[in-house]
């Protein structure tokens, strides 16, 4: 448990970077915070290590005052992410993630096998491990730095926009990595964004700040997007959050329609939108209305929507069903093939049933 | 001319005196570059505590660089103690201008290690000595590397001045062909100078590169 | 004490006046590091800045220019002298411009290279030709270096003015080493100080130079990037 109370933070020359923050990060989950740039997010994270030291008020780890302990020594004891990982250079991937262990005390052999059991842990090519980090790509590299942050088993990770210098395709990956690990590790971790999206994907409670390190709302996701505190955060929260929660609504209750299909290869066997499927019934794209006979062949086809995987939130049905040219939202199973279809007004009709005094 | 040269290295008195003029510049010029490096990197290291300490210290380095080296040489047996004819006069004022010369690059070259990489040492709970030898210096190599081969020319060719008070290494043989008007032990002492400025050059990129393996890894697929 | 009697050597005013003074030898001592420059200027400048223009040949330059550096200007200009021992101020004046070339060289290649290659590019793009780009965007970005250069140069061969009177051509070695020859160690001591002092002003004046020279626009650029 990591907990500021009262802590604020004056730079020399009057700026206050946290004002009076009040907050406490559970155990085993990861609590996000997000604000524009200059509203005391990574001075706030960087006080738990010690790397700024409070000018008034108490980080404590544990119910333990953090300044009364060594720095280094609980560095030690805090794992670490930042942005383009802070990998040194002049070391090997495998001698990067062993760094701490070295430093607290472990053989080379024991820190090095630790190091690479880790890159396998974050999902790395074991062959990597003797690359110097200019010869990895930048999720490779940010992957590293995890690896690096978990060597010691810390309880505790920091994270300082680990994920903002990648691609978006990457940054999708790394996240899930992120939630995968969590599921496994079960770590306290204090995240640091300015992405409102990644921080309603990843965490399960976000605090969020204004400039002067003021803190205008700690709620978990869902209700931050439902029940903004006041216009700040509802203007940082963004246009699309009445559709952004709906990530957090399970779509069980939706019903599941029948959908006509067509095997590539086959002859259409009906007028009107066809869903054309592989062998192993997974969706190819879709086949207009009175597109004439003869085999359906991948040429003939118009692209598929999105596709909402059976179980997942409402927010990717909705998607599903607006994206289709059919207007049909193609639903599957885990393994890709094709369940049935949903549709865009039953979504919202499955929406209304859930509002509080619905008959 | 070359015919003057062979005729001066066939007297096997001449070549035991070049060899031993040639050691001496040797001796002259590296022990200075060594003593200024091991005095340029705290001071750098220092200087980088503050904004005045920095520019407080970068310009005395380079006040006292402009100091013209005839003069250093001259003036340094009165603040020594020394003798004139003392080789301590030249390998202190040339260990001067070594860490005059390399303050600025020490400086530079820990500027230049990635501030993300400091914080990430600092976070694993680094302390301050251990990251320095761990951490910044090797990272400041390359550009320090830069500074030290600049610093061992310069070294080189200004323990040849040191002649005109008859401590001068291959210079000597400057005054000796002027004094006999005799030009073959000039071409030689300039020949071996650049020779060994070259080789020391060498030496230099050499150790820079087994200091850096990680600088010229080729980026793998 | 020999600060006291250096001093002392310096207060009197025997010493400054005559064709052996130091105000003569002061003069001759400019008079040659003003030549010196000026002549290492007209060959390195256009040299260095094309080089840098052109993009072709810097690996050359910089290597030829690190190899003139080692050259030692006591061993040339002894050298030179016994080629022609009947010009000996043009002989030193020779020696020292090769001491001079090389930091004119790597200042003006420099220079030229500092500039941000988003500017070239923008200037190749609004059409300039490459001399337009040359005038107009890289020599005026390059002026501060290379004028660092040129200060450099001067610094080198004020100090070095001094290592050339050995060929008996004046300037403020001449006292210094008719000093050394004779024991005279308070006038050694009082000639050196001179050099130093005056080599300082000579690089003071130069910074002087180098900080008016730097267009307004870039000097506000360098301290906007120096602020963050």
């Amino acid at each position: 448990m990591i907990e500021f109370r009262a802590v604020t933070k004056c730079f020399d020359g009057g700026t206050v970077a946290v004002d009076e923050l009040d907050l406490v990060a559970q155990d085993g989950e990861i609590t996000v915070f997000v604000g524009p740039s200059g509203c005391g997010k990574t001075t706030s994270l960087r006080m738990v290590n010690r790397m700024i030291d409070p000018s008034s008020g108490v980080v404590a780890v544990d119910g333990q005052d953090v300044a009364s302990r060594p720095a280094a020594e609980l560095r030690r004891g805090i794992g670490y992410v930042i942005q383009q990982a802070g990998l040194f250079p002049h070391r090997s991937v495998l001698d990067n993630v062993a760094t701490v262990p070295r430093l607290t005390g472990s053989t080379r052999r024991a820190a090095r096998r630790r190091a690479a059991e880790l890159l396998e842990t974050v999902g790395l090519d074991p062959a990597l491990a003797d690359r110097y980090p200019a010869q990895l790509s930048g999720g490779q590299q940010q992957r590293v730095g995890v690896a690096r942050a978990l060597a010691a088993d810390p309880p505790i990770l920091l994270m300082d926009e680990p994920f903002s210098a990648v691609d978006p395709v990457v940054r999708d990956g790394l996240q899930d990595e992120l939630l995968r690990l969590q599921d496994e590790l079960d770590k306290t971790i204090l995240f640091v964004t300015h992405d409102i999206d990644e921080a309603i994907r990843l965490g399960d409670a976000v605090a969020v700040l204004r400039v002067g390190g003021i803190l205008a709302q700690y709620d978990p996701p869902q209700r931050l997007l439902a029940e903004p505190a006041d216009d700040f955060v509802a203007e940082f929260v963004g246009k699309d959050r009445g559709y952004r929660g709906l990530s957090f609504v399970d779509s069980d209750a939706l019903p599941v329609h029948d959908l006509p299909l067509v095997r590539l290869g086959d002859q259409p066997p009906c007028d009107g939108w066809l869903l054309a499927v592989d062998a192993g019934g997974r969706p190819r794209g879709w086949l207009e209305p009175d597109s004439g006979g003869g085999a359906v062949t991948e040429e003939r086809l118009r692209a598929g929507g999105s596709l909402h995987r059976s179980g997942s939130p409402m927010r990717g049905a909705l998607d599903a069903a607006l994206s289709s040219p059919s207007g049909l939202g193609v639903v599957v199973d885990d393994g890709g093939a094709v369940v049935g279809a949903v549709v865009a007004e039953e979504v919202l009709a499955a929406l209304r049933e859930r509002r509080p005094g619905a008959a | 001319m070359l015919g003057g040269i062979g005729l001066y290295l066939s007297s096997p008195t001449n070549r035991e005196k070049v060899l031993g003029l040639l050691g001496e510049h040797v001796y002259l010029a590296i022990l200075p570059l060594l003593i200024g490096l091991a005095v340029a990197l705290p001071l750098g290291a220092l200087a980088r505590r503050g904004a005045l300490l920095r520019t407080g210290t970068v310009q005395a380095s380079s006040v006292l660089y402009t100091v013209p080296s005839l003069a250093l040489f001259v003036v340094m047996p009165g603040i020594l103690g020394t003798s004139i004819t003392s080789p301590a006069n030249v390998v202190v004022s040339l260990a001067v201008y070594t860490t005059a010369l390399l303050v600025r690059p020490v400086v530079d070259a820990l500027d230049a290690v990635p501030g993300h990489v400091v914080a990430a040492a600092i976070a694993m709970g680094y302390r301050p000595a251990r990251r320095f030898v761990a951490v910044e210096l090797p990272l400041a190599v390359p550009v320090l590397a830069a500074g030290v081969r600049v610093a061992s020319v310069s070294n080189i060719s200004l323990v040849s001045v040191g002649a005109l008070i008859g401590i001068g290494g291959l210079g000597e043989l400057f005054t000796e062909g002027f004094q006999l008007r005799y030009p073959a032990p000039i071409v030689i002492g300039i020949l071996l100078t650049l020779v060994l400025a070259l080789v020391v050059d060498l030496l230099l990129v050499g150790l820079r590169r087994l200091a850096t393996p990680w600088a010229h890894a080729g980026v793998g697929s | 004490m020999i600060l006291v009697e250096a001093l002392g050597w310096l207060v009197d005013p025997a010493n400054w006046q005559g064709p052996d003074g130091l105000l003569v030898r002061l003069g001759e001592h400019l008079w040659f590091t003003v030549r010196v420059v000026l002549i290492a200027a007209v060959i390195a400048v256009p040299l260095g800045l094309w080089v840098g223009h052109s993009g072709r040949g810097g690996v050359t330059l910089v290597g030829a220019a690190n190899a003139m550096r080692a050259l030692p200007t006591l061993g040339l200009v002894t050298f030179l002298f016994l080629l022609s021992p009947s010009t000996p101020v043009l002989v030193t004046i020779a020696g020292l411009v090769v001491l001079a070339v090389p930091p004119i060289l790597a200042g003006a290649y420099a220079g030229v290279q500092s500039v941000d290659g988003r500017v070239t590019d923008a200037a190749i793009g609004m059409g300039m030709t490459g001399w337009q780009r040359l005038w107009q965007a890289e020599v005026p970005g390059s002026l501060p270096l290379l004028v660092g250069g040129v200060r450099n140069a001067a610094l080198q061969v004020v100090a070095t003015v001094t290592v050339a009177a050995y060929v008996g051509v004046g300037g403020l070695g001449e006292p210094l080493l008719v000093g050394l020859a004779i024991n005279e160690y308070p006038q050694v001591a009082a000639v050196a100080l001179v050099t130093a002092v005056l080599a300082v002003a000579v690089d003071t004046v130069l910074a002087v130079v180098q900080r008016l020279v730097v267009p307004n626009g870039l000097r506000l650029a360098a301290s906007a990037a120096g602020a963050t």
